[in-house]
């Protein structure tokens, strides 16, 4: 069978992004390959890890388990959207002042897990940051200075 | 890139998809949220060559109460896990969808995809035989409804026509007095869950149990109903000892769990039971709850 190519337009942290896809890239792929914007990682391509959380049209997606041509005509935000102007977003402050990551492969998705989590719920108890993380796998920092993080950014914006 | 190649196509109405499912049958795979057949194409466990995404179909997302409540099959599971008719209505279909995967999975996995795809091991499907839901199948000649015990049809299988697709899901109200519980045990939160009971304990006004329904995930080739267990409790006085004894049923005649890499078949029987009495428990206090009110 021969695929033909699939025209999408997607926007990607504001910016208008034209291309021709196979159907069967994945959305991480396209962000990675085609857009050129590496900060969204790859881990397992299976959903579980959660280092290619994106979201797309405002929700926490796993961007390995979606093809770019679903993303045709929607809004896509990616890490490298928390950032205004050259300043960190208040969240990226946090995990750094707070120590939320160590090697940083998963950080991406743990932002962008974050970010919609607090954008739905802007005060979540402890439980409720836990279950907002859970499908984001940390090998490293054994997770409480990311919740630490996290509730720091919480009280920060509360403020 | 990780799956093999197939034709796509997006229609943007249920007649278009319909017409395409019409033409191609069994060759064409609908894909709903794909969060389970987007990492089996990635493993290339599936190879569909020709994908019908119904993404686009927008008719196919909303959750109405027209006497039952009904939840269009393309309805995100996140837009469920928090709307209020499903809270109200179908309180068991809402204690059990935060246990599907993860929240970012829930955002694009879809009720109706959860249902269709069949696995043994999901929730949605234990919910639908608990609550005695109906299906409706339609193809682009006929629509019908299919009763939640004859649409599971075996490992990933349904009694879903090749030229149908699934459309609607409809939960009736329960019974006066009845309580419902889900739990489910995982080895870390969102994974496949290695046990799971959904419970539901109707009482008589005497405080009797009337009526008991026991269905179990991921321990058989589809939901799992302890009919037996069920018996043993209908028209005794619910307590302790009644559930233990139930639980025992369950675990030990109602159920032939085959086992996996996370826990042996015997370990599934234990948790299972030890399920069956917390749930069995919780579903008692709701139920009296009701009888007092």
């Amino acid at each position: 069978v021969t695929i033909a190519d699939y025209p999408i337009s997607v926007t990607i942290n504001g910016r208008a992004y034209q291309h021709h896809v196979e159907p069967r890239l994945l959305l991480a792929d396209y962000i990675r390959q085609v857009a050129g914007l590496t900060g969204t990682h790859i881990g397992c391509e299976t959903t579980y890890c959660g280092a290619c959380t994106v979201l797309l049209n405002g929700a926490s997606v796993k961007s390995c388990t979606v093809f770019a041509v679903q993303a045709d005509q929607g809004e896509v935000m990616t890490v490298e959207g928390l950032e205004q102007e050259g300043r960190l977003h208040p969240l990226q402050e946090a995990f750094a002042e707070h120590h939320g990551l160590q090697c940083g492969y998963c950080t991406p998705g743990m932002l962008m897990s974050t970010y919609h989590l607090l954008s739905t719920n802007p005060r979540p108890d402890d439980k409720q940051i836990r279950k907002g993380i859970a499908g984001n796998t940390c090998r490293c920092t054994g997770y409480q200075n990311i919740l630490k993080a996290i509730q720091a950014a919480a009280q920060a914006a509360a403020r | 890139m990780k799956p093999a190649p197939f034709e796509y196509f997006a229609p943007d109405s249920l007649e278009a998809a319909l017409e395409l499912k019409a033409q191609h049958g069994d060759e064409a795979k609908a894909l709903a949220g794909g969060q389970s057949l987007i990492p089996a194409m990635n493993f290339r466990v599936a190879q569909p060559t020709l994908l019908i995404d119904l993404n686009r179909i927008t008719e196919l997302r909303y959750i109405r109460k027209n006497g039952a409540l009904r939840i269009g099959a393309m309805t995100v599971q996140a837009q469920a896990e928090y709307d209020g008719l499903v809270a109200t209505h179908a309180p068991l279909l809402h204690e059990a969808i935060p246990n599907i995967a993860h929240s970012q999975i829930r955002n694009r996995g879809t009720v109706g995809g959860s249902i269709a795809h069949a696995d043994p091991a999901s929730e949605l499907p234990v919910i639908c035989i608990a609550l005695d839901a109906r299906m409706r199948a339609q193809s682009k000649s006929a629509g019908r409804w299919i009763e939640a015990r004859d649409f599971f049809a075996g490992l990933f299988a349904t009694t879903l026509q090749p030229d149908e697709l699934l459309v609607e899901v409809e939960f009736p109200g329960m019974a006066q007095y009845t309580g419902y519980a889900f739990m489910e045990l995982a080895r870390r939160s969102g994974d496949y869950a290695m046990a799971g009971v959904a419970a539901l304990l109707t009482l008589a006004k005497d405080g009797t149990c009337q009526q008991a329904k026991l269905v179990y995930l991921n321990v058989g080739d589809g939901p799992v109903e302890a009919s037996q267990a069920v018996a043993s409790l209908k028209g005794t006085k619910p307590s302790t000892d009644a559930f233990r004894h139930a639980a025992l049923i369950a675990s030990q005649k109602d159920m032939a769990p085959f086992g996996n890499l996370h826990a042996s078949a015997d370990y599934q029987r234990h948790l299972s039971a030890a399920l069956t009495e917390r749930a069995l428990a919780k579903a008692l206090a709701r139920a009296e709850k009701t009888l007092k009110s």
